[in-house]
């Protein structure tokens, strides 16, 4: 593929990320994107906390977090779909994010069918070494009609 | 002789307020609009749509993110209130008694089976199974038909550790 297609890819990977919502109201941040990979920062906000005792942000923010970089991740593959949306995500929490951390998710799509996409997602805090949580998901694939 | 049973208000009031006192504690929800409707023990997640929910404004649809979260506070919200009912009908649950801490999720596995539309979602929870330690929920989530499900989830939870 040429550089010029990849950056029009990534263009509209970016793009489609930037279009919704609830990723705007979040403050969800794309720092990366190619080769079915996507990266996104949500920084850390009172309002997205679960219990206000640890001050810990909610599994559901997270949950928004890797379900928005799954589909980034998919948009960005090179096959070049042109839509997509969440079939399952099943989200493992292995430790409470740390409070005023900003959280990084990280997403592959390692794998794709002619209509539907796999993808593992990983979350970190400031300490990158001990993931907060891991995702897997399945994506329905839209291809351009031929 | 039997005792009279309690004034209708009086069990209204402890229960509502216990509710509350629940819902308090996770400010995630309020951001989202979630409310938790109550008839007798059943509670309903009731999430009212609004354009900040939207994933694909293309279509439009929910957020799967949104989805997944009102899920997951629902499941919450039904295990804690499960929880504490013992407690708050022998009327334990007061101003004064140590805050309620609520269960922890471990995982949370989501089932999309049609794009939420933009309107008012609803969510149920069962507890399958809940132990000393550990509990697994499972909740359903419809919007204009209860028999038209549009997401479900199941999720392992970590109950916080119980006094005595």
């Amino acid at each position: 593929m040429s550089d010029e297609q990849k950056a029009r890819r990534e263009l509209l990977a970016r793009k489609f990320i930037e279009a919704i919502p609830h990723a705007r109201a979040l403050g969800m941040d794309l720092t990366e994107i190619g080769d079915g990979k996507a990266t996104i920062c949500m920084d850390y906000d009172d309002r997205f906390v679960g219990d206000p005792e640890t001050g810990v942000i909610h599994g559901g923010a997270v949950s928004a977090l890797m379900d928005t970089c799954g589909g980034a991740a998919v948009m960005a593959h090179p096959e070049a779909p042109i839509g997509t949306a969440t079939l399952s995500l099943r989200i493992d929490y292995m430790r409470p994010a740390t409070p005023g951390d900003r959280i990084t998710a990280t997403a592959d799509c390692y794998h794709v069918t002619r209509s539907v996409a796999f993808v593992r997602a990983t979350a970190v805090d400031g300490d990158p070494s001990r993931p907060v949580a891991t995702a897997t998901g399945t994506f329905t694939l839209e291809r351009p009609k031929s | 002789m039997s005792r009279r049973p309690e004034p209708v208000q009086i069990v209204k009031q402890r229960r509502d307020a216990t509710l509350r006192k629940l819902v308090e504690c996770v400010p995630y929800m309020q951001y989202l609009g979630i409310e938790i409707d109550r008839r007798g023990d059943e509670l309903t997640g009731v999430l009212p749509f609004d354009e900040a929910l939207i994933g694909n404004p293309m279509l439009p649809a929910l957020h799967g993110g949104v989805t997944a979260a009102f899920l997951e506070v629902t499941a919450i919200m039904e295990l804690s209130w499960a929880m504490v009912w013992e407690d708050m009908e022998a009327g334990l649950v007061t101003d004064h008694a140590p805050r309620i801490r609520l269960p922890k999720t471990i995982d949370f596995t989501v089932d999309y089976l049609r794009s939420g539309l933009p309107r008012d979602a609803y969510a149920r929870a069962r507890v399958n199974r809940s132990g000393r330690r550990y509990a697994s929920v499972h909740v359903e989530a419809w919007q204009d038909n209860r028999s038209k499900l549009f997401a479900q989830a199941t999720g392992h939870f970590l109950m916080p550790p119980r006094d005595g």
